[in-house]
């Protein structure tokens, strides 16, 4: 079961008590009814899905009930790191076990490395 | 309506007239028996920070402020739920509404008596009745007494209370208190194995 730390409750708790709320350091623009409807379908709709590290908020919704962010990466799963709502993104160079390189060195088995070129 | 005819309607009494959700319920076996607690008030309170102090004094018991903490004195409980969230209860039926008004600062309290409904488990086995649907650490270091926390027991959300070594007081929806009821009752049979 993955654990996930609250920085509210201040503890790892099973991912259970959680739900992801898409993602995080959208900021909402101030001038909606001037916008043009490209901008807002982009600001509204348009996401970029990133394979790796993704910022994402998430709510302790059987716990505290409390919305904070998270760096994850889509790949490991792993949590990187969560913090308070409201809180610049962290430095992630410095949370990786080795800053230089990108998480998940080790082989990952993805659809693309296993299934992609199975005939 | 005047109050003769509402009481010729109602009854005079209103608290015999009252369905209890888990009414004649009785579960689990030595390892952790299973009663449905008795009626008592509850208020979910909001409140900011600076609010805390002043709460605290017209609810006769401090707000705890710590994650997972609770505080209890003479029936009432304080459970901290959130950073601005707490769950009040009082198992003596106080007017619990009526304290937090007089208070006089800014607060968001919202009387929840009927919705909820308690399950005390009891024994040594409370411990594992409880893991049989909730994932949390429940050992005595990392939940120790008086710890609560707001969880998930099954698909249902609870509140637990930690009220002795071996007992805890679960707090959830009267509507899902059957579910609650019966899982924790086939948590229960197996703890003592």
């Amino acid at each position: 079961m993955l654990l996930i730390y609250c920085p509210y409750c201040e503890e790892e708790r099973s991912e259970l008590e959680f739900r992801q709320a898409g993602d995080a350091h959208i900021a909402r623009p101030r001038n909606m009814t001037e916008m043009s409807d490209a901008d807002f379908e982009a600001f509204f709709f348009l996401r970029d899905n990133v394979k790796g590290l993704t910022f994402e908020r998430w709510r302790h919704l059987n716990g505290c009930g409390r919305f904070f962010n998270a760096a994850r990466d889509t790949v490991s799963d792993k949590f990187l790191t969560t913090y308070k709502a409201g809180l610049p993104r962290p430095d992630i160079s410095a949370l990786r076990p080795a800053a230089s390189s990108p998480v998940g060195t080790a082989p990952v088995e993805t659809y693309e490395a296993t299934e992609a070129d199975a005939k | 309506m005047s109050e003769l005819l509402r009481s010729e309607l109602l009854g005079s009494d209103l608290s015999h007239a009252r369905t209890l959700a888990l009414a004649g319920r009785h579960g689990g076996l030595g390892a952790a028996a299973l009663t449905p607690a008795a009626p008592a008030t509850r208020l979910s309170l909001r409140a900011k920070p600076d609010a805390v102090e002043t709460l605290s004094a017209a609810l006769g018991i401090s707000l705890p402020t710590r994650p997972k903490t609770s505080a209890s004195s003479n029936g009432r409980h304080a459970l901290w739920l959130g950073p601005d969230e707490w769950l009040v209860i009082d198992e003596t039926e106080a007017d619990l509404m009526a304290a937090a008004a007089s208070s006089n600062v800014l607060h968001s309290a919202t009387d929840v008596s009927h919705r909820n409904t308690a399950i005390l488990v009891k024994g040594f086995g409370a411990e594992v009745a409880v893991n049989g649907g909730c994932p949390q650490d429940l050992t005595l270091a990392a939940f120790p007494i008086n710890a609560c926390s707001r969880t998930i027991f099954g698909k249902a959300e609870i509140v637990l209370l930690r009220t002795a070594d071996d007992a805890f007081r679960i707090e959830c929806w009267r509507s899902f208190s059957p579910y609650v009821f019966g899982l924790l009752s086939e948590a229960a049979e197996d703890a003592g194995n």
